[in-house]
């Protein structure tokens, strides 16, 4: 089979052709092996072997034999796993995450660990102790973050497609930034088991992929409940692979309070186009109201550093990974973390630990608990009387390498639609919505649109998000071949 | 005139839970193996890991609240401390800080202010410097110990002396003993005692500045360091200073107490709840299953003993242990009419004695049934036997478990009953010592020991004690 | 608005040894983000329970049944300084 062939084909028609004896495993994985091998963006922080990623997938799943990218938050035994983190310099774990041992175990031979913001800290994988990723359609442009390696090299012809993480846009924003899938799905729907921790109550795994189908086999793989993680539900019945082509008799919501200041032009025109798109395969459009969304970005940058500064405490000098002095206990500790990490991680290191510190508590983390149950009855108010909730996945395009690194606040802002969705713990995907210039001029890139959903609505979600893709008919592959710019 | 100060006392009690695995991983639980062999991702905190709850723990520490007559939380939660020291693995011990499993009980004459379940810290052993802390270069962590499940119990400062905080622990220690979900072994750690000590004016309601004595393993050191401790705060305060809040370490081999300063930053735990767990809510059926498995309490039995006449120290001792108890009740079931009050003499002081002089062997090796001892028992009640060839009786059951009656009549001790022969026998010893005749006979009636002691060996102590001394009484004319 | 030397004590909290220039930096973004922050304070919380958790889950427990533990060589494989079957690590300063 031509390589071009292979190249363009998605995770499920890769199976498909693996499974009809037009192509073997070996072939395609020596096929995505090479194309690895020449990793133009920084997307991989590690490499399979031919041997090692033959060794990972368990032949006879529907999916057997096509390769996936992991993020390397994601713990795998005998594989350096290092969070982006020089804390983690040369750790090799012990044991695999239960959504890795899944993928595995559906006959996905691992390609690599994808480049990552150090402990998913970033929106711009800038934040990685190993280079930064470059976006695929402009290499001085970033993907996007935290999982910006994995959609990198989904979008760029280096994998067919990627496990990410996302805690507060993870998934969606580097998908959009790349114009390709990402699917976060509600919180408790995959393990979290093996997946290093930022924030708990706010990670999830999901796929970064192609188009909607492969989302939905892939998330099928992920899903369940797993007796190693007691926040883990699964969903119950199961995903399927979607066929809707209309979208009759469904509502979307537009919070149109919180889509104003700081989007560019570009991208709410293609966020307007698809609006239309939607009312013409069948589906109605209503304004609602998300009255606390607006303070989801402050609430986060609450909560999501306090989770962390405390997920981040064990990594400390003495079991493993990074020690800078043996001189005494406090040096140690002192030495090791200042070292190790990287400012982004200091700085919300220093953020959580001020606002759980004593005196403070109410005044930041309790006042952010009780904002996030307001967002959250913001989305079962809007959800009595909506289908979904739709936004643009970010307010921009994929910026340029150090456009936004000078204050932390506006690279904050760049997820300022997909983070009150992460605080109700609901699913949402974003889709490539077509391409637009960035403001003040430029070639195109691609604007993701956000679709949200309620928990465990994934089925639905994914039906919705397939018809309108098929509606939109985005074609990615101009950044398939790295040929782009 | 100068005031009268008293100490105020309250405790912290951990107290580890003998489930088979640790709190939150399948790890199992250990004493004594060789370091860091059970340990797992979960335990060692691994980047990736989550907890995962041990149900057995909860139960456990649900029957633990019951047991102190605890209200038992409809809701409980975990949270997250947060502290860096090499043997707390994640840097935060999960705790239960907001709403614990178990609130507002009482245990005798102290009352409970709370208990939560929370995991225990790894092993630290101190290299180097002989052992201590300073003057060591390096430590070593042994993570066996580390995520053990515990019950941390927390009184109201109701104690006022180290005497009543010893009779008090041993309390709760039979008392916890006795649900078997703790080896409650202080030597092994198993049980752990802090105590929080202040000192204020009698009459007062206020609590002066405390101080808290830190993990001493008997309840012996503590109530030693109690004292020495209350003793330094009436000091200070005599002397005009004022107490300083602090943490102390009593050494009971020199009865020094030693400050635990440290260089580390003050303590701000930055707790905040432990998004990686659910919250615990137990089903009524849960809670009945609590209140009802509990067995008769040690505090509850003491007073039943009481009530049926038993000595109030050997109700104590029996209730602390179950199988005294438990001994103590055979032996009333066995014999018929028994004086429950003998019994427990009988038990307690005799018995106990005899197999402590045996090899100190424990009541569960005992070759002497409930049976056989209420048989002896009776014996002796019914004067078949004196007391005295009682003990000798006993003596030889416990070395060879032999039967009462056979004892009896192998080494010839049946009680002479015979009146006539008897008396044959004190008028002999009359004559025989004329000198202490003659000495009760002029009134000193102390001097009839002598031949008391004189019939008694005539007779080999077959003869019953009260009988020997009526009869001498009557041949001197008394 | 946070001072330096609330920062310096945070930092110390974290344990993280920040040279003088990040504590510079770190003293201007922190009070740059923390005035966003503050303006949760607008947000009417009035009788509203916290979140610390979207599921609505109780009770997720784990029978006592042991499960096979790491090979000691593997559970240190990963140290930076083992010893004698053991994570040794320095001691605490000694008291001045």
């Amino acid at each position: 089979m031509a390589d071009m062939q292979l190249l363009a084909a998605s995770g499920a028609e890769t199976a498909a052709q693996i499974a009809a004896g037009e192509v073997s495993a070996d072939e395609v994985l020596d096929f995505w092996l090479s194309r690895a091998a020449n990793d133009r963006l920084n997307g991989y922080l590690w490499k399979s072997g031919p041997e090692s990623a033959r060794e990972g997938g368990a032949p006879g799943g529907p999916l057997s034999g096509v390769p996936i990218a992991i993020k390397d938050i994601f713990c795998t035994e005998g594989v350096p796993t290092t969070a982006a983190s020089r804390i983690l310099g040369g750790y090799v774990p012990p044991y695999t995450a239960t959504s890795v041992s899944k993928t595995a175990a559906a006959g996905m031979p691992m390609l690599g660990k994808t480049n990552m913001d150090e402990f998913a800290m970033g929106s711009s994988n800038e934040n990685s102790a190993y280079g930064a990723c470059l976006n695929p359609w402009d290499t001085e442009r970033v993907p996007g973050g935290s999982s910006g390696g994995s959609a990198a090299v989904v979008a760029g012809g280096l994998a067919p497609w990627a496990l990410g993480t996302d805690t507060g846009g993870s998934i969606r924003q580097p998908a959009g930034f790349c114009g390709i899938v990402g699917l976060k799905p509600t919180y408790g729907a995959i393990s979290r088991y093996g997946m290093i921790a930022f924030a708990s109550s706010l990670d999830q795994c999901g796929p970064l992929t192609r188009n909607v189908t492969d989302a939905a086999l892939l998330l099928e793989v992920l899903q369940g409940r797993d007796e190693m993680d007691t926040t883990s539900v699964g969903i119950e019945g199961g995903i399927k692979a979607p066929t809707a082509e209309r979208l009759d008799g469904m509502t979307f919501g537009v919070p149109r309070g919180l889509i104003g200041e700081g989007i560019e032009a570009g991208v709410l025109a293609r966020f307007e186009d698809t609006l239309i798109r939607i009312a013409e395969l069948g589906g109605e459009i209503v304004d609602i109201e998300l009255p606390h969304a607006g303070h989801a970005i402050s609430a986060y940058y609450v909560l999501a550093p306090a989770e962390a500064s405390t997920n981040l405490s064990r990594y400390d000098g003495v079991r493993y990974g990074l020690r800078s002095s043996d001189e005494d206990l406090l040096s140690m500790y002192e030495l090791t973390r200042e070292e190790g990490f990287g400012p982004e991680v200091k700085r919300r290191i220093m953020l959580g630990t001020y606002a759980l510190s004593s005196g403070y508590y109410d005044a930041y983390y309790g006042r952010a608990q009780k904002v996030r149950t307001r967002i959250v009855e913001d989305f079962d108010s809007a959800f009595a009387k909506v289908d979904f909730v739709v936004t643009p996945t970010s307010p921009t395009v994929a910026f340029r390498l150090g456009e936004k690194t000078a204050d932390p606040w506006t690279m904050y802002l760049s997820d300022v639609f997909t983070v009150p969705i992460s605080l109700a713990g609901i699913p949402a995907i974003s889709i490539p919505a077509g391409l637009a210039e960035p403001d003040g001029g430029g070639p195109e890139l691609p604007v993701g649109f956000q679709i949200a959903a309620p928990a465990f609505s994934e089925q639905k979600l994914i039906e919705a998000s397939h018809a309108l893709e098929q509606a939109i008919g985005f074609d990615g592959s101009a950044a398939l071949e790295g040929g782009a710019r | 005139m100068s005031t009268e100060y008293e100490a105020v006392i309250g405790l912290e009690i951990h107290v580890q839970l003998s489930t088979r695995t640790k709190m939150f991983c399948g790890c199992e639980l250990s004493f004594g193996d060789e370091p860091n062999v059970h340990t797992c991702p979960v335990c060692l905190a691994l980047p990736g890991v989550l907890p995962v709850p041990n149900e057995k723990a909860v139960q456990y520490a649900l029957q633990i609240g019951a047991a102190l007559g605890c209200e038992l939380s409809p809701v409980s939660t975990f949270d997250r401390k947060n502290y860096f020291y090499p043997d707390n693995p994640k840097a935060y011990q999960i705790t239960q800080a907001t709403y614990p499993f178990a609130v507002n009980g009482r245990l005798g004459e102290v009352r409970i202010h709370h208990a939560h379940l929370e995991e225990d810290a790894a092993k630290t052993i101190h290299t180097g410097g002989g052992g201590r802390i300073s003057g060591s270069d390096a430590s070593e962590v042994d993570f066996n110990r580390g995520g053990t499940p515990l019950v941390e119990i927390v009184t109201e400062p109701d104690l006022r002396s180290g005497a009543q905080v010893r009779e008090w622990g041993q309390l709760l220690r039979a008392t916890i003993r006795q649900l078997g979900v703790s080896d409650v072994n202080m030597e092994e750690g198993s049980l752990r005692c802090d105590a929080n000590i202040s000192v204020r004016p009698v009459g007062s309601d206020e609590l002066g500045t405390k101080t808290e004595l830190k993990n001493m393993n008997s309840f012996r050191f503590i109530e030693r360091g109690i004292e020495a401790e209350v003793t330094r705060q009436k000091e200070v305060i005599a002397a005009g200073g004022e107490v300083e809040q602090e943490t102390l370490h009593f050494d009971p081999s020199t009865g020094e107490l030693h400050s635990l300063r440290s260089k580390e930053e003050a303590h701000d735990y930055r707790y905040l709840p432990e998004p990686d767990l659910v919250p615990v809510v137990p089903s009524p059926e849960t809670l009945e299953m609590a209140k009802s498995s509990l067995p008769e309490l040690p505090a509850a039995r003491a007073r039943r003993y009481e009530e049926i006449g038993v000595s109030g120290q050997a109700a104590l001792l029996l209730s602390f242990e179950v199988e005294w108890a438990e001994y103590f009740e055979g032996v009333l079931e066995a014999g018929t009419g028994i004086d429950p009050r003998v019994a427990a003499n009988w038990v307690t002081g005799e018995l106990a004695a005899e197999l402590r002089r045996q090899d100190d062997r424990p009541l569960a090796e005992s070759k002497v049934g409930p049976a056989a001892l209420a048989t002896l028992i009776n014996m002796v009640a019914e004067k078949k036997i004196s007391h005295g060839s009682g003990k000798s009786v006993l003596e030889e059951m416990v070395s060879s478990g032999a039967e009462p009656e056979s004892v009896v009549a192998e080494q010839g001790l049946e009680q002479i009953s015979d009146s006539g022969e008897l008396e044959r026998i004190v008028i002999q010893a009359i004559e025989d010592n004329p000198k202490p005749a003659e000495q009760v006979r002029s009134g000193n009636e102390k001097a009839i020991g002598a031949l008391v002691g004189a019939v008694m060996k005539a007779t080999q102590g077959r003869a019953d004690g009260g009988e020997v001394n009526r009869l001498l009484r009557q041949h001197l004319g008394l | 608005m946070i001072e330096r030397e609330q920062v310096l004590h945070v930092a110390r909290l974290s344990r993280l040894r920040l040279s003088d220039e990040e504590v510079d930096t770190l003293t201007g973004e922190l009070s740059s983000v923390l005035d966003h922050v503050d303006k949760l304070a607008e947000v009417d919380i009035e009788g509203v329970e916290p979140t610390s958790h979207v599921l609505p889950l109780e009770n997720v427990l784990r029978t006592d049944e042991p499960r096979p533990s790491l090979e000691r060589e593997v559970a240190l494989s990963q140290a930076p300084d083992p010893h004698d079957g053991a994570f040794r690590v320095p001691s605490p300063q000694a008291e001045a």
